[in-house]
């Protein structure tokens, strides 16, 4: 029997069991639109957070205090309080480190924002006014503070477009007093709408000096990071070797295995964040695999009763000239044209998911979301299905094939 | 030189330990072109030994020859092509395939042959109207009446023009009117065209259309004797 035969043979006899057809590819359905929908939003999520990634700009780099964390157990050794202001003294000295263009300190907290009645929880972050440099982000109303409010520890705060339209609403802000933590800070500076720049969403801050938000805001003397900018990208990984050598000195440290900070550069995080998503990712589409397993199980106990509710097809059949292999050929078929219908539809419904879940992100979330469909997910979602069909379609096959085709024509 | 030699021919069916004989050695041969008559009681073995006869099964002792060949000659894909090419069934229920016309049940047996495709639609047309149903060609099988349907499956036995005829109580369903025409033109088969057919039947008067009756009884041949009087089932319609 001819290929095109047994396919039409097939087609036939699920025809003949339209609404039973349709349910049993139900598990499968459903598990490939799990693996598309989560690989699509995965490779999303992926690029989102890349892009946020890029964000940071190829020139920035970032010191953080404590050891690269390798893995569960290291973390208990990160020390938090190893970044100071001598380190930043001595990174800014050109003698130590050569292209670096930009430097600031950097202090971070979520504290209480209040103004009148209005109180908000909001991102403050502790700056030198270079961090308008290096982010590229300039007050739209009013102006940043200065290299002296720094020495002065003034009580000064830049704030962002949303921090602002929530505290002030229509009303101007600029030289009102808010309260950070129950401290007064003059508002001298409205950062225009930008939403996320490298680590921080911009309408979403306060800014204060750094020397102030560490004494009378945190009450500490280290830093959280160190964000630095290199003068040209060719120059970055020279700039970090110099950073690594120069905190190593200051820090008495001759072994790196030591250290106590670690620098991460756009490529570094670009890496890491690759792999957390990919093993994301993985996990994930495991787990609508199991879905899929549950769903091939279905498909070979339908198939079953299938094969004995038409032994008599079966036995005539082979009364008529089917040999074994044809009787496989087409119980087979049936399975796999099942089960790829199972994957087709799966992954047009896990498309369309996909789809609307962009959708969702990207307007109701505001998220610089892009709907990506990798090839990779419905070659994926082809060929699993169809291979579930080849596996739990063979058992079921292999009865219908070696049935005597006298008892198939016997049985009532 | 006969086209089925039976000798001695066994079968036991062996389930769960216990050991049924069915047939208990039964020997005789048909010539081609003949029409034998396979009559018996129920559980005589007639219908046992037509599954032997038609490699529907496989005999337990003794020797079954077709074609010259004895049947463990013939591998399992020589078996299937032997029932395609060669053998052609008809059944007490019909079997036709439900929800599929009567011309594509009848080029069934066509899908398993090596016959090339664009002759199928032409054989089968023949094979419809040579039982006379050419006015039912694209009906499906469920709007037939019972004689049609016999018809229908004696036009796929047909189909691939095989040597030998196996019908099995072929008008055991059927009203007498309808059981006349199938017996008419199951008589034509061996008449006009020439092929062998072995008929099964526990009626004598059904028996007796054929030139030669085996009667069986408790799996062993009781009798084989040429029928003097025979049924022309055409003269009915004659009259």
């Amino acid at each position: 029997m001819t290929i095109r035969h047994s396919l039409k043979t097939a087609l036939n006899g699920l025809q003949a069991h339209r609404s039973r057809s349709l349910l049993t590819i139900l598990g499968i359905v459903i598990g490939i639109t799990a693996i598309i929908l989560v690989m699509s939003v995965g490779r999303g999520a992926e690029d989102l957070i890349l892009n946020q990634v890029r964000g940071l700009g190829s020139r920035t780099i970032i010191i953080a205090p404590g050891r690269e964390p390798t893995g569960p157990s290291s973390f208990a050794e990160i020390s938090t309080d190893s970044l100071k202001l001598k380190d930043v003294e001595a990174l800014k000295n050109k003698a130590n480190v050569q292209g670096l263009k930009e430097l600031t300190p950097a202090v971070m907290q979520v504290s209480t924002v209040a103004f009148e009645n209005e109180s908000v929880r909001k991102n403050v972050l502790g700056a030198s006014e270079l961090i308008a440099k290096i982010l590229d982000i300039y007050p739209r109303e009013g102006s940043f503070f200065t290299d002296e409010d720094i020495r002065q520890k003034a009580s000064v705060a830049i704030i962002g477009s949303e921090v602002k339209e929530k505290l002030f609403g229509a009303s101007d802000a600029l030289g009102e007093k808010i309260k950070i933590k129950g401290r007064s800070f003059r508002v001298v500076g409205v950062l225009p709408p930008k939403g996320q720049v490298a680590l921080f969403n911009v309408d979403d801050i306060v800014v204060v000096p750094y020397s102030t938000a560490q004494q009378y805001l945190m009450g500490i003397n280290y830093f959280n990071m160190i964000l630095a900018q290199s003068e040209s990208e060719d120059a970055v990984p020279r700039v970090v070797r110099d950073i690594e050598l120069t905190l190593r000195e200051t820090h008495n440290i001759d072994d790196p295995e030591k250290d106590d900070f670690h620098v991460t550069t756009q490529a570094d995080a670009a890496e890491r964040v690759s792999a957390i998503t990919s093993i994301l990712t993985i996990l994930l589409v495991s787990v609508a695999a199991i879905s899929l397993v549950v769903g091939g199980i279905g498909i070979m106990n339908i198939m079953l009763v299938s094969v004995t509710e038409r032994t008599r097809e079966i036995g005539l059949r082979k009364a008529l000239g089917a040999t074994e292999k044809d009787v496989l050929t087409q119980f087979l078929m049936e399975a796999v044209i099942l089960t790829a219908l199972g994957g087709i539809v799966g992954i047009l419904l896990g498309v369309g998911f996909s789809f609307i879940a962009s959708l969702v992100l990207s307007k109701i979330f505001l998220l610089q979301w892009v709907f990506t469909v990798p090839l990779s997910a419905v070659l994926l979602g082809l060929g699993v299905s169809t291979a579930i069909g080849l596996t739990f379609g063979l058992y079921p096959a292999r009865q219908a094939s070696l049935k005597s085709p006298m008892e198939a024509l016997r049985y009532e | 030189m006969a086209i089925i030699e039976v000798k001695d021919l066994e079968k036991t069916y062996y389930n769960d330990g216990v050991d049924t004989p069915v047939l208990h050695g039964v020997s005789f041969s048909v010539k081609p072109g003949e029409f034998v008559a396979i009559m018996g009681p129920s559980g005589s073995g007639k219908s046992t030994l037509l599954h032997l006869l038609g490699f529907l099964d496989e005999h337990t002792g003794g020797e079954y020859r077709f074609d010259g060949k004895t049947a463990d000659e013939y591998s399992k894909e020589e078996i299937s092509k032997v029932r395609n090419k060669k053998f052609g069934f008809v059944f007490q229920a019909f079997n036709l395939l439900a929800r599929t016309t009567v011309l594509e049940n009848v080029k069934l047996p066509l899908l398993y042959s090596d016959t090339p495709e664009e002759k199928w639609d032409d054989l089968a047309r023949q094979a419809i109207e040579s039982v006379g149903l050419s006015h039912r060609l694209d009906h499906e099988s469920s709007q037939l009446s019972g004689g049609e349907k016999q018809r229908v499956a004696i036009a796929r036995a047909l189909v691939n023009d095989p040597l030998v005829v196996f019908a099995d109580e072929p008008t055991g369903n059927l009203d007498s009117k309808s059981g006349k025409v199938v017996m008419d033109i199951i008589q034509q088969l061996s008449e006009k065209h020439g092929k062998t057919v072995i008929l099964i039947t526990h009626e004598t008067y059904t028996a007796e259309h054929a030139e030669r009756i085996i009667t069986m009884r408790d799996g062993n041949i009781e009798s084989d004797k040429r029928v003097e009087h025979r049924h022309i089932a055409r003269d009915h319609f004659k009259k």
